[in-house]
């Protein structure tokens, strides 16, 4: 099973990135695998105009990557009490131009969330699991709200809180398991 | 009067005409009603009972997104659960007017449902065949099925109504 990580944060020094790497040691501590995706920087704003049979070769590779994945974790930061726009645009390329063509289609998702501030981006993950439902996605119960973020993490960058370790183990193996079982399909 | 249910429906194997049949949906959604269809079902009545089920990849309202996200796990979920079953226990019959009670099996979860609606007695078609129609009609709350997807009015009242109408227009042919 192979799981890919999206960060809504770019910078380098991302509370939810490390979020992100936690989660990942985790999906591997299943005996899954786990790669962080971060090039959708690359991917240009939206524009039908330029969604077409060969798009932007960033979007290209940024959807492929997400369909050649047996599911994607996201951590994400609040901007505004929202999503951030780039990784709003990053699920409209995923998800257009036509929702039956949808790179998140039935594609088990997790969403998870940091911020400096005390509610750990719980408006942006409640708004990221509405964009990416819409946008034909599977998505998995649990939410982690790691607030106070510039202290919850060790030098390493390791969550240094248990209970919030906890909480993350427990949407890592609800996403695995969301996998597995699709991985049997009902008969018809 | 009724009658029992071994009469209910006519004898004998009967095979839906899928051509002069219709499978469908209705739902009050804002001040109006969204309704679909399913292209591809099947039903058949035999020993006195009736058996249906519809894909829910070939769901068709007027939006190929809309159907998209009707196929998606926020509603049907076709990938997991690919299709609508029907099965009957008791029907009763009163004059053309029919009832039928039974199990309808949605997104995986299967709930009692009672369906009314009336029926036709068979006739002689033009190509030396015999069919009856039936017309039937129930409602479901789609929240006990999990297709609980809602979208708040500005009031805050949902603008998706829980209850949906469930209705097939059936034209049985006679087997054999």
């Amino acid at each position: 099973m192979r799981v890919l990580g999206i960060s809504g944060s770019l910078r380098r020094g991302s509370h939810n990135t490390a979020l992100l790497r936690d989660a990942g040691e985790l999906v591997e501590a299943e005996g899954a695998e786990f790669a962080i995706y971060d090039s959708w920087r690359e991917v240009p704003i939206y524009d039908e105009d330029l969604d077409v049979e060969t798009p932007h070769p960033a979007v290209a590779r940024m959807r492929a990557a997400v369909r050649a994945a047996d599911a994607v974790f996201f951590a994400t930061p609040e901007y505004n009490s929202s999503v951030p726009g780039g990784l709003k645009n990053t699920i409209d390329w995923l998800s257009r131009p036509s929702l039956a063509e949808s790179a998140l289609r039935n594609k088990p998702v997790a969403v998870v969330g940091a911020s400096t501030g005390a509610f750990g981006a719980t408006w942006a993950q409640a708004e990221l699991r509405k964009v990416l439902a819409a946008a034909g996605a599977r998505v998995v119960d649990g939410e982690v709200a790691v607030g106070h973020a510039m202290d919850r993490f060790d030098q390493n960058g390791h969550l240094n809180d248990e209970n919030l370790e906890g909480q993350v183990r427990e949407v890592v193996r609800t996403l695995l398991a969301e996998i597995e079982s699709g991985l049997v399909r009902p008969a018809a | 009067m009724s009658i029992t249910e071994t009469e209910a429906l006519p004898a004998g194997a009967w095979a839906v005409d899928k051509i002069h049949s219709n499978v469908g949906f209705s739902v009050a959604y804002m001040a109006g009603t969204f309704t679909g269809t399913f292209s591809d079902f099947d039903a058949v009545v035999a020993d006195g009972a009736l058996n249906g089920s519809a894909k829910v990849a070939s769901v068709q309202v007027k939006d190929p997104n809309l159907e998209a996200h009707l196929q998606s796990p926020e509603f049907f979920d076709a990938e997991r659960n690919p299709e609508l079953r029907f099965a009957s226990g008791s029907i009763e019959r009163d004059g053309d007017r029919v009832r039928i009670n039974g199990e309808i099996t949605i997104k995986g979860r299967s709930e009692p449902l009672q369906i009314t609606g009336s029926i036709s007695d068979p006739i002689a078609d033009q190509y030396g065949g015999e069919r009856f129609g039936l017309r039937l009609e129930a409602v479901v709350a789609r929240d006990r099925f999990g297709l609980s997807w809602n979208n708040p009015l500005p009031s805050g009242e949902p603008a998706l109504a829980d209850e949906v109408t469930i209705t097939a227009e059936l034209q049985l042919a006679k087997q054999g």
